[in-house]
């Protein structure tokens, strides 16, 4: 890989992209070819990358079973009655 | 582009333009491996990822236990967890929040009513979700709104993701639009993502995730927290895979810029 070739695509392009190629959705070798030049011989957009792996890492390590702050709920009543029916079942 | 040129690229002090010379190894968000996913040279499952599945996989056996042993409790706290994403999921069917919140309490009654026969041969979120489906779309097709919301309107859904100051103007005379000094991302310090999340930074990242605009959430959630990958989203979302993404990208740069502002704020 050149350097030249690194070159040619712009960091202000590369982090726009860096989904499209972590999911590897970047189908034109060519294209995932100029990614690839680019990072060898950028480190900002390199550690770019790596925090936007780290940060996926990361939400997936949120608790799968506890709500989110804030998060919008269904109302109280409704919640009642979903143990209700809940409790009605188990006692079958 | 001349070598002596390459080499005063590669000399100038304030650039960040250097040889780093290592390869950097590509993650697969999708967990159930798809093959197209693999298709790109250099992909490869990092151990952390798969040690993550694997122990989502036991707490959701070990939820799914508890349910069966018609654990109160339990069953409670998958309500709490899982209903938020439920009613949005939910809402890109249906035409009311109203009608959403009915359709969610109707899937909950299915999964309480299914509990005792099923076996387990999806895994609970799979099995959750798809009666969430097949109610919300009956629904949707009594409401007359067959197809869900699908369409990027959104202001938040376009434009750029870092900010623009922090690359140099297209009228540089080096490197128009590469990063600049003052700009560059700055490392986060020790691998930030091992071990368990400090209790802090747990909260930032469930806060920042929740306060994301609705439809980049959606996405963040069901791929990033829950592990549903992109074909599921799709469907769940009624999205395209194009789309899909561009809403993922948007929520996940977001996210980082969270991070970054802590990690960068507060040295580690």
């Amino acid at each position: 890989m050149s350097t030249e070739r690194g070159l040619q695509l712009r960091c202000e392009e590369l982090v726009e992209l860096v989904t499209d190629y972590l999911e590897g959705a970047i189908t034109d070798p060519d294209r995932l070819d100029l990614i690839e030049a680019h990072l060898q011989l950028c480190d900002p957009c390199s550690i770019y990358v790596e925090q936007m792996r780290q940060t996926i890492a990361m939400i997936g390590q949120l608790p799968k079973t506890q709500a989110l702050a804030q998060a919008e709920q269904l109302p109280e009543p409704i919640r009642e009655q979903l143990l209700d029916a809940f409790r009605a079942e188990s006692a079958r | 582009m001349t070598a002596a040129l390459v080499v005063a690229l590669a000399k100038g002090p304030s650039d960040h333009l250097v040889a780093a010379g290592r390869r950097y190894d590509l993650i697969v968000t999708d967990r159930a491996r798809k093959p197209y996913s693999c298709a790109v040279q250099g992909i490869t499952d990092p151990p952390g990822l798969s040690a993550q599945a694997e122990a989502d996989d036991a707490a959701e056996q070990a939820m799914l236990a508890r349910l069966k042993a018609r654990d109160e409790g339990a069953f409670n706290e998958l309500v709490r967890a899982w209903s938020p994403i439920m009613m949005r999921v939910a809402r890109g069917f249906v035409s009311t929040d109203a009608s959403a919140q009915e359709v969610v309490q109707e899937a909950w009654l299915g999964v309480i009513r299914g509990l005792g026969t099923f076996e387990g041969r999806s895994s609970l979120r799979t099995w959750v979700f798809r009666i969430l489906m097949n109610i919300a779309k009956t629904r949707g097709v009594k409401e007359h709104r067959i197809t869900p919301l699908s369409s990027l309107a959104g202001d938040d859904d376009v434009g750029r993701t870092v900010d623009p100051s922090r690359f140099r103007p297209d009228d540089d005379p080096r490197y128009p639009g590469n990063w600049t000094p003052a700009g560059c991302p700055q490392r986060w310090g020790d691998d930030p993502e091992s071990g368990v999340l400090r209790g802090e930074i747990r909260t930032l990242l469930s806060v920042t995730v929740e306060a994301l605009p609705d439809r980049q959430r959606e996405v963040v959630v069901l791929r990033d927290v829950h592990g549903f990958d992109s074909d599921e989203v799709c469907s769940l979302l009624g999205v395209t895979p194009e789309n899909q993404r561009v809403l993922l990208h948007r929520g996940r740069a977001k996210v980082r810029a969270a991070l970054e502002q802590y990690y960068v704020k507060e040295p580690v």
